[in-house]
């Protein structure tokens, strides 16, 4: 760690971290100190009551926080049981094909997302691409797949996939495959191998993985507005209308904070534990 | 081996069906897009391009785009001048406070846009700044610039740093190290970050909905389109923009593809004179 390199990098730096400080950190001040703000009011030039967090508790809002940590939750586990397979599968077994896969999968993420869960709209409802043809071909319909909590889960599953599935590849590929041989050799059976060598050895990618989709699946909106229609109010859709239609800026501060600190106490906890150097720095 | 062989074709089934669920929404929507009736049924009885014609007429359409455009290009050309000099703290330099720095550049990207939108709409508001498509360059610059950072930090990681003490002992300045050898070394990088920067901006939807005030982009239009009730022109904006974001890719493959034919007619021609 030398001088120079100590100025450099200090230089080099500077500009991002000012950005972040500017439209990232200070913004989260900003939400913080609003949401200890009476209700309704647009300044910060007021005395503190803490009303908006009564509120949150009282207007039972937790059940929207509820909803949405709980199926953030279940579509990080079914989206750890789904990439599994195939993220082992583009580093053992596929050659070729996992460029293809990559690919095409990143691609995904640059279309729009509401474009995506529009396309799942048409494909679901009734008289969409699954329930018209099927009434067309044999005469039998049947109500439209949307409006429910599993659509919603449904959505995060779709919509986060690559966020599940780049991260636990990666951490596969930090897997020795002599470690796997060592333990073959030692009599350890499928299973063994997978639940003793292999789990432990790519828990980086998996916990980076599935901190990224949950906490993005946590915040997300479009899947409950989309899909969901009106089935469940999710945690973001409250704050989104207390900001706009409610004009009550402390109560959707307060309401974005109590998502903020769950999230940033997940995060915390997780970041301090895994070393970023290792994770990034072994591609392969 | 035979059993092997049966097993490795699941996989590879698997990875087709992932791929098929990945894209059939985008195959439907392209299917509605050439319904010729104004309420979408399926199975479509009369195909028609119409609806193509009329989106690529209207006056609303092209304000979309180029507003989509003009955001998308000037957080590419930030972002990149930005996040190269990061990468370079996030992963060449040894610096005491580079964990920490580390960190900080993930959050933004492990944080819930829609909420990073809104907490931004409030900031602007509190500085007495009325949203506009700017702002929204700002709100896209938070989220992409770091993740603009990370792509050009992996490759940061691969660089060997005595390339560079090769060339400051040879008598180099700062600026002819980063010239010379930074620059043209991590240059691979800053162009699949910079490809990464237009997409994922041109297709945001979650920061531009609270940041662009009355102002607006493609996706924020089709969002609230598709919120309010159907217009047959939301699946052909929607294929329009998926084309787009084809071509540029296709663009920058064919680019990329064409660099070694460029250089080697320059090298003739060089030695021809």
């Amino acid at each position: 760690m030398n001088a120079r390199e100590q100025r450099l990098g200090i230089c080099s730096s500077l500009p991002l971290s000012a950005l972040l400080l500017l439209t990232f950190i200070a913004p989260l001040l900003a939400i913080a100190a609003f949401s200890i703000m009476p209700a309704k009011v647009f300044t910060l030039a007021h005395i503190p009551d803490f009303s908006a967090y009564a509120e949150f508790v009282r207007e039972g809002y937790w059940k929207s926080l509820a909803w949405s940590l709980g199926m953030a939750a279940v579509a990080t586990g079914l989206l750890l049981v789904i990439c599994w397979p195939l993220a082992y599968a583009m580093v053992r077994i596929f050659k070729r094909f996992t460029l293809i896969i990559t690919l095409l999968v990143v691609m995904t993420l640059f279309v729009s997302e509401n474009i995506r869960l529009f396309g799942w709209v048409i494909t679901l409802m009734k008289g969409g691409l699954f329930e018209g043809y099927m009434h067309s071909w044999t005469g039998i319909g049947f109500d439209g797949l949307l409006y429910n909590v599993p659509v919603i889960i449904f959505g995060l599953v779709y919509i986060y996939l690559p966020f599940m599935l780049f991260p636990l590849t990666q951490g596969i590929s930090m897997i020795p495959d002599d470690a796997r041989y060592a333990a073959a050799d030692m009599g350890a059976n499928r299973w063994q191998i997978f639940k003793e060598v292999e789990l432990p050895l790519a828990a980086p990618g998996i916990v980076v993985g599935s901190l990224l989709t949950f906490v993005l699946a946590a915040g997300a909106v479009a899947e409950s507005k989309l899909l969901g229609g009106q089935a469940v109010i999710v945690i973001s859709d409250d704050v989104e209308s207390a900001f706009t239609y409610g004009q009550n800026w402390p109560l959707g501060s307060a309401l974005a904070m109590v998502l903020i600190m769950v999230i940033s106490v997940l995060i915390v906890v997780t970041l301090m534990k895994v070393d970023l150097d290792k994770v990034m720095g072994k591609v392969k | 081996m035979k059993r092997h062989t049966s097993i490795n074709i699941l996989f590879y089934l698997y990875g087709l069906l992932t791929l098929a669920f990945l894209y059939l929404p985008v195959v439907a929507v392209g299917f509605a897009s050439i319904s010729k009736s104004r309420y979408l049924r399926f199975p479509i009885r009369k195909y028609a391009t119409g609806w193509y014609g009329k989106a690529l007429t209207s006056d609303t359409v092209m304000d979309l785009l180029s507003t989509s455009v003009t955001i998308a290009v000037i957080v590419t050309v930030v972002s990149l001048v930005i996040g190269f000099f990061g990468a370079l703290a996030f992963a060449r330099y040894q610096w005491r406070f580079r964990k920490l720095y580390q960190k900080l550049i993930l959050l933004p990207i492990f944080f819930p846009q829609t909420v990073l939108g809104l907490a931004l709409l409030m900031w602007f508001n509190t500085l007495g700044i009325t949203p506009t498509w700017k702002t929204a360059i700002i709100a896209h610059l938070v989220w992409i610039t770091p993740i603009v950072t990370l792509i050009i930090a992996i490759r940061a990681y691969g660089f060997d740093p005595s390339l560079e003490d090769a060339a400051r002992d040879m008598g180099c300045s700062n600026w002819q190290i980063m010239k010379e050898v930074t620059i043209p070394l991590l240059m691979p990088a800053v162009t699949s970050a910079g490809l990464f920067a237009f997409l994922l901006s041109w297709g945001n939807f979650p920061l531009s909905l609270f940041t662009t005030g009355a102002d607006s982009t493609l996706p924020e239009w089709l969002y609230a389109k598709m919120v309010s009730g159907y217009s047959p022109l939301v699946p052909t904006l929607g294929v329009l923009s998926v084309a787009a974001s084809a071509a540029v890719i296709a663009t920058a493959f064919f680019i990329r593809a064409m660099i070694p034919a460029v250089k080697q007619a320059r090298r003739n021609y060089q030695q021809a004179h």
